[in-house]
């Protein structure tokens, strides 16, 4: 059943935003769709508002580090949900240290805190976040801690 | 950030009757280490922004540096009222990754840990709940029904609080000889504790005017927030994992989603009480189904090899050694697995990158996003009405921090 579902999801979403996805996959059961950056905001908001997606709960964001030589360097990953029809989806957008992904929090207002808490730990901006600041590090903190090049222990390696 | 060098400010201009006051991170009702930027006009709550990371101890930075079996203490102290159900979403995790079948009996015992880990955490919330609200022979009535579970705990793995009693594959080990009569004790006794529970608060016409119409949360604006477990239950979504998602053969139980529609904290509070009547329930059909057989999976690649194999065997202690020196071989991929916490939707994203660590982990802990949300639900209420409402959303500081 959940098979099933996963081909009509897969298949609407890549008649509607083809041009966008750079990779999609299945894995253990789970949709993944790697997409452009440009069309972030435009999708996510279609994701939401589409009865065909009804994504309407933002479950989780949060930020990879693909490795210090990556391009692009950091990934973001959302896992999406719709109650109705009882499917998680999983987003992410690929980006390099000096650029910025848009900021969804327009659209999940959740999207807050978890792009906050990326941009503490990965150093990845948020374009038109309301309040891009330190979540759980202290204000004054140097370094982003969850990148692979900064170290588990001492001071600034 | 300005506001955290000012303790209590007085604007100026006395025809200006805003104030702002510090709540917390030391005052005992925010359940932890969360401090509240509250702006008051008179009693009266204008807004509320809740500050958080002073427990943080980068946990997932932590998970990343070692193997695979050993994250499983981290995730006991993440949510360290919840340790058997963070064992469970984070070995599930792993599981599907590695594709392991895990035997019947194991799935049993684990679905009996995290019921009674469920009843454990809501008997907490339940005794500081009360004790919030002034309420206070509850808190030791809880507490002591809640030592009981403990002991089991101890009795099962020899850990109170911080268990890692699930292991990747099954779990560590049997349950000890009349463990299961103990269970069955506790599920006919702990309905007498629920009665009393009722006589204290639920029909208490003191807790229900604290409690009743306050801290609302429509149901919107909870799945616009991403707010999860009897929170949103209580604002009448029926979205619980254990149903709507089955994980560990939750589906072969018999059990109700309690709901209610009013979304205040009384409703919070109602969820929560049904859903230990509800766990008790699931419980004793666990006794009643537990079939015999291992509590292992025989995968040498995935788990250790018996003792007396190891002793004897040479291909077991080779086993043995690969498992303990090089760790697990996790094919490169990643996985998100979410099970139902006693505080709503905790979810396990790992990333492998065919390492014996996890390349990342990130716990999706239910308590941020609700936590997130309280602004919503003080705004316009009385100072007083803040701590029924924190105590009614039972964020555990450990899994927002990590």
């Amino acid at each position: 059943m959940e098979g099933q579902e996963h081909q009509t999801r897969r298949h609407i979403f890549q008649q509607r935003f083809g041009p966008h996805i750079v990779e999609a996959k299945e894995q253990w059961g789970e949709l993944t769709f790697v997409i452009a950056r440009e069309a972030l905001i435009e999708i996510c908001q279609a994701l939401r508002d589409d009865p065909a997606f009804d994504y309407k709960m933002l479950v989780d964001l949060c930020g990879v580090d693909r490795g210090v030589g990556a391009d692009p360097r950091f990934e973001v990953v959302y896992h999406l949900y719709s109650l109705t029809h009882r499917h998680r989806l999983r987003l992410k957008v690929r980006v390099n240290e000096e650029e910025a992904v848009p900021s969804v929090t327009g659209i999940w207002p959740n999207a807050n805190w978890y792009e906050r808490e990326v941009y503490d730990m990965f150093g990845v901006r948020f374009e038109g976040h309301p309040e891009l600041r330190r979540l759980l590090m202290p204000e004054d903190w140097e370094g982003y801690p969850l990148r692979k090049d900064y170290p588990l222990r001492g001071y600034r390696g | 950030m300005a506001e955290s060098e000012v303790l209590l400010e007085v604007r100026r201009n006395p025809l200006e009757t805003t104030m702002m006051v510090n709540m917390g991170p030391q005052h005992p009702s925010t359940h932890g280490v969360l401090r509240l930027v509250l702006t008051l006009e008179g009693e009266r709550v204008v807004d509320a922004k809740p500050d958080i990371g002073y427990l943080h101890t980068g946990m997932e930075k932590l998970a990343e540096h070692k193997k695979y079996q050993h994250v499983i203490t981290i995730t006991d102290r993440t949510d360290y009222l919840n340790a058997m159900g963070n064992n469970l979403g984070y070995v599930l995790a792993v599981e599907k990754m590695l594709g392991v079948e895990v035997p019947p009996r194991a799935q049993v015992i684990r679905v009996m840990m995290a019921e009674l880990q469920r009843i454990a955490s809501h008997l907490v919330w339940i005794g500081t709940h009360g004790l919030d609200l002034g309420a206070m022979s509850l808190f030791f009535y809880a507490f002591a029904e809640r030592e009981k579970i403990l002991q089991l705990f101890e009795a099962v793995s020899g850990g109170r609080l911080t268990p890692s009693y699930l292991r990747i594959g099954g779990v560590m080990a049997d349950l000890p000889e009349g463990f299961t009569a103990r269970v069955l004790d506790f599920c006919r006794e702990f309905p007498r504790a629920l009665e009393e529970f009722d006589r204290l608060l639920t029909h208490n016409p003191i807790f229900r005017m604290r409690t009743e119409g306050v801290g609302r949360l429509s149901a919107e604006e909870a799945i616009r927030w991403g707010v999860t477990g009897p929170s949103l239950r209580a604002s009448g979504v029926p979205y619980d994992l254990r149903r709507v998602h089955p994980y560990s053969g939750y589906e072969t139980y018999d059990f109700d989603v309690p709901t209610r529609t009013e979304g205040d904290v009384y409703a919070r509070y109602l969820v929560r009480v049904q859903e230990m009547r509800e766990s008790l329930k699931i419980i004793r059909q666990a006794v009643e189904k537990l079939p015999p057989g291992p509590v292992k999976c025989d995968d040498p690649r995935v788990s250790l090899p018996p003792r007396e194999k190891m002793l004897t065997q040479m291909d077991a202690l080779i086993y043995h050694f690969l498992l303990t020196a090089e760790g697990l071989k996790v094919p490169p991929s990643e996985v998100y697995v979410a099970v139902e916490s006693p505080r709503g939707e905790l979810g396990y994203y790992i990333v492998s990158d065919g390492g014996p660590m996890p390349y990342r982990v990130h716990i999706r802990a239910p308590s941020f996003a609700n936590v997130q949300a309280l602004p919503l639900m003080v705004r316009g209420q009385l100072i007083a009405d803040v701590v029924a409402v924190i105590a009614s959303i039972d964020i555990v500081l450990g899994e927002i921090d990590r």
